[in-house]
């Protein structure tokens, strides 16, 4: 059975159970590796997209409840890979393995959507659904005031 | 076959979801267009070592053969054989070695990849740069004593003359390398010593960095395996109908049995393979298995801890000995007598095991993983194959963080078995709670230490046991407790000045696989030695920074061995890596002053300081923390302190003390593991916490020490002080001492 949605811009049809996590349908059916798995619970955040502008754990997500919206991953976060947020991570040289950081910009993302200056408080509590074994955390902090300085 | 020989390199980048840029695999070496890869080595060049390749159109190839686990060796090692050999930065390409013999250790463990191959690397860059003058000397028929290079060109001031690198390569290519040559004059580097971005910087931040998981070959199986609760149970029974019948299923495989020792081969149980890793678990999950639970099931972390406990009181056998702590404890004024304790823990990378692997047409085995150490996943696959090590080629991914964990390639070998049991690629993804239950454990651990006091307050006499099931026991059988080289890691090497010192260790038998963990024991005698020293502070009525820099004595090098310890000084001389408590007091002075050590502290605030050194580097740190008025405990801020000797990348060095610090915080608040019926009971993030944004302190203050001395080690050090800095800031601020982890077991998180 198909599913269709809009992938980063580009109108698909995956052909899944339509009960399967939409991480699994991005990366394993879509081919889209950057959305990252690590707890399947939705624990961790490591696997978040943008569905209609807002983030979920495509983990716990199924793909059936995206049919019809528009998902983003972070390979479609941006054109060019210059997204505010993105740009910022880099000046900061904020990851470590990058293994999360996908997770993390997306959320990033999408606070700065909804919150164009965020406070610290403002940051962590937006942020504390993504975990980073690495510990990049206080660069990440500092990366999203930089990238809320890009947008304005 | 097979498959692979049919796709093109556009297809399988398409596959991999690579788009230029980024992980370059070293598919040049595949020989022959074997993979159809081969276009990558169609331009000419030279490799006066293989470390380096410089091609004709001017770009310089570097060879990492060390693994990217976050702690930025695809940007420093560059850094360092860039430096010695002028190339241009941003002329140089980046390329991940294969896992091969002709590289030296690949091991990427024990914070060793700058300061064990620091000169190897400075050599690979400074005769490269050689070859090319004298290819530059040669051509031009001037003296190669003339010539000087700067980005990445040679130039004879006398004639004017200058020439590229690339320009060079066809010259050079006729000339024989030189073996040595001299290196740079320190003063000159441009690279070494200087914060470079990180190479994978682009990739990271748009999802084109290629980690062991995102592997993607064509016709692929997903597989995802069923292990039995308990180390070395097997499989009694099993029907696999019901996982057969979830569509996309393609097959139900048994593993072979488990080894003991364990060693690095798989754990057994049963793989369910399917068209997508979704219909693999869920194959998974409708296995019904019977298990013979082997005899380890007997495990039970609660009567463990007894046993472990009374090991360590029991005093056991001497390992090292200074003066006559009989003698000492007799005549004491005062004796301070304490117990510490520290669970097992998981290293938990948010990447968790993930491999793939596919056989090939002459009988070979190509694996994709990521993996800490490529040549032991030859080792490990080869031998569990019947191959020749020589038949592996081992493909290192970027590492979604390793910590220790990816230093074993039991996953590795999995992927490999499967892939030649279906005849097609396969790929195996842990899930989290395979992570967390079926590791390789940081080794649970208990000690006992007594000091003895004169009536000044001085101390005397140090006497203290160490027990915990050892690393060894994984490689070998009837192992009952520490190796030497685990003694090694923060426990005979203690540098307090104390005439009368008495260390031993205690019986501890391993009921799970022990393994690697980021800073390894350091983290567990860490805890002990700096919490003990401020408890002997206070007993003293001494401030416990004054009292800590009281105890490290007198500037002098330290060797534990004439107190007749074994010792190896992390395998490097203890010449050029001393013991040196001159330079640790150094560390202390620093960071208590940029914690402003004695200021006035908000109510309910405590500073706490802890030193230690492991991997030939000294870090101390300082935790600044408050208790709310329900007692619970936040750390408010983190400064730290670093004598890594000499320094390639300070940035990297500071996000590795970040980092350190949160990965710190993370086990002495939350960490625990715990075995019931020989299973480990956590399974996830919500049992098994990590540190969260919100934890964070609102900054981690890093300073690096100046000091002209070889590197030390970067990627643990930053680790053990965090748990004693926090207990001894915690003490500060209540009065209430704690001797076990994780704190939260205090119910103060």
């Amino acid at each position: 059975m198909a599913v269709d949605l809009t992938l980063n811009g580009k109108p698909v049809s995956l052909d899944v159970d339509p009960d399967m996590p939409l991480l699994w349908a991005i990366r394993d059916v879509a081919g889209l590796t950057g959305t990252k798995f690590s707890c399947g619970k939705a624990l961790c955040g490591a696997c978040v997209v943008h569905v209609d502008g807002s983030p979920v754990r495509s983990c716990v997500f199924r793909v059936r409840s995206a049919a019809g919206r528009k998902v983003t991953t972070i390979e479609g976060l941006s054109e060019d890979g210059n997204h505010p947020v993105q740009r910022a991570w880099r000046e900061l040289n904020v990851p470590q393995c990058g293994y999360c950081q996908s997770g993390q910009i997306m959320s990033a993302a999408a606070l700065l959507d909804s919150k164009p200056a965020p406070t610290d408080a403002d940051i962590d509590n937006a942020m504390s659904g993504n975990l980073c074994r690495c510990g990049t955390y206080t660069r990440i902090r500092e990366a999203i005031h930089k990238a809320a300085g890009y947008k304005s | 076959m097979s498959t692979l020989e049919r796709i093109s390199r556009r297809e399988f980048l398409r596959q991999t979801g690579r788009a230029g840029g980024g992980l370059v695999f070293a598919l040049t070496m595949t020989g022959a267009g074997r993979l159809a890869f081969a276009d990558e080595a169609s331009t000419p060049s030279v490799a006066p070592n293989v470390y380096v390749n410089i091609r004709d159109d001017d770009i310089v190839e570097i060879y990492c053969h060390r693994s990217e686990m976050g702690q930025g060796i695809r940007t420093c090692l560059p850094q360092v054989i860039a430096d010695e050999l002028d190339a241009q930065w941003d002329r140089i390409e980046v390329i991940q070695a294969l896992g091969d013999a002709k590289y030296g250790d690949q091991n990427t463990d024990g914070s060793t990849s700058i300061r064990r191959q620091f000169d190897i690397l400075r050599n690979a860059g400074a005769t490269a740069r050689a070859l090319l003058i004298a290819a530059a000397a040669k051509t031009w028929g001037v003296p190669a004593a003339e010539c000087i290079t700067r980005e990445q060109t040679v130039r004879h001031a006398a004639s004017g003359r200058s020439a590229r690198y690339g320009e060079l390569v066809e010259v050079a290519a006729g000339l024989d390398v030189p073996s040595e040559v001299p290196f740079k004059d320190p003063a000159d580097y441009r690279y070494i010593g200087h914060s470079m971005d990180i190479i994978d910087g682009f990739d990271m931040t748009t999802g084109r960095a290629h980690y062991g998981i995102d592997t993607v070959l064509p016709d692929m199986l997903y597989a995802s395996i069923e292990r039995s609760p308990a180390l070395g149970g097997t499989v009694k029974s099993l029907d696999d109908k019901a996982a057969r019948a979830i569509a996309g299923v393609v097959d139900v495989i048994e593993l072979p049995p488990p080894t003991s020792p364990p060693v690095f081969n798989p754990l057994g149980g049963v793989a369910v393979l399917a068209g997508n890793t979704w219909a693999a678990e869920r194959g998974r999950e409708a296995l019904e298995i019977q298990w013979d639970p082997g005899p380890n099931a007997v495990y039970d972390s609660t009567s463990y801890r007894k046993t472990l406990t009374e090991s360590a009181r029991n005093g056991g056998k001497q390992v090292l000995n200074r003066g006559d702590v009989d003698a000492a404890f007799a005549a004491a004024a005062r004796t301070i007598e304490a117990e510490y304790y520290a669970p097992h823990l998981a290293q938990a990378p948010m990447e968790p095991p993930a491999a793939t692997a596919v056989m090939l047409a002459d009988g070979g085995c190509e694996v994709w993983g990521c993996t800490q150490d490529p040549q032991a996943a030859q080792g490990t696959v080869a031998g569990l194959l019947g191959i020749d090590k020589s038949k592996v080629k081992v493909h290192v991914t970027l590492l979604g963080g390793g910590f220790g964990r990816k230093s074993k390639p039991d996953f590795i070998a999995e992927a490999a078995w499967l892939a030649r049991q279906t005849g097609k690629p396969v790929k195996v993804t842990w899930t989290r709670e395979d992570d967390i239950r079926h590791g390789y454990l940081h080794s649970v651990s208990a000690q006992h230490v007594r000091a003895a006091l004169d009536g000044d307050g001085n101390v005397t006499a140090w006497q203290h046991c160490t027990a915990f099931p050892s690393i060894s026991s994984t490689f070998a059988p009837n192992i009952t407790g520490p190796s030497a080289g685990e003694l090694g890691l923060g426990f005979v090497d203690n540098p307090y000045a104390v005439p009368n010192m008495h260390l031993t260790i205690g019986d501890a038998q391993a009921y799970v696989r022990i393994g690697w963990l980021r800073s390894v024991c350091n983290v567990f005698h860490a805890f002990a030695n700096c919490s003990f020293v401020d408890e002997l502070a206070h007993a003293a009525n001494m401030d416990p920074r004054d009292h800590l820099l009281k105890l490290l004595g007198p500037p002098r090098r330290i060797d534990p061995k004439a107190d007749g310890a074994e010792y190896e000084n992390y395998g490097q001389s203890i010449d050029k890596h001393p013991i040196d408590t001159g330079r640790i007091a150094a560390v202390v002075r620093k960071v208590s002053e940029m914690a402003g050590w004695g200021r006035k502290l908000p109510e309910g605030h405590g500073l706490g300081i802890a030193v230690h050194r492991s991997f030939l580097t000294t870090v101390g740190t300082v935790a600044e923390v408050s208790v709310d008025a329900d007692g619970k405990l936040a750390v408010e801020e983190l400064w730290t302190a670093i004598d890594a000797g000499l320094v390639v990348n300070p940035d990297r060095v500071k996000s590795q003390m970040e980092g350190a610090g949160m990965f710190g915080m993370s086990l002495a608040l939350y960490g625990e593991l715990t075995a019931k019926d020989g299973a480990i009971v956590q399974g996830n993030f919500d049992t098994y916490p990590i540190l969260r944004m919100e934890d964070a302190p609102k900054s981690i203050n890093v300073h690096i020490m100046e000091v002209d001395a070889p590197p030390g080690g970067v990627g643990e050090p930053g680790v053990p002080p965090l748990a004693p800095a926090i207990a001894n800031a915690y003490f500060a601020a209540t009065g209430k001492r704690i001797r076990e982890l994780p704190l939260r077991n205090a119910g103060i998180v």
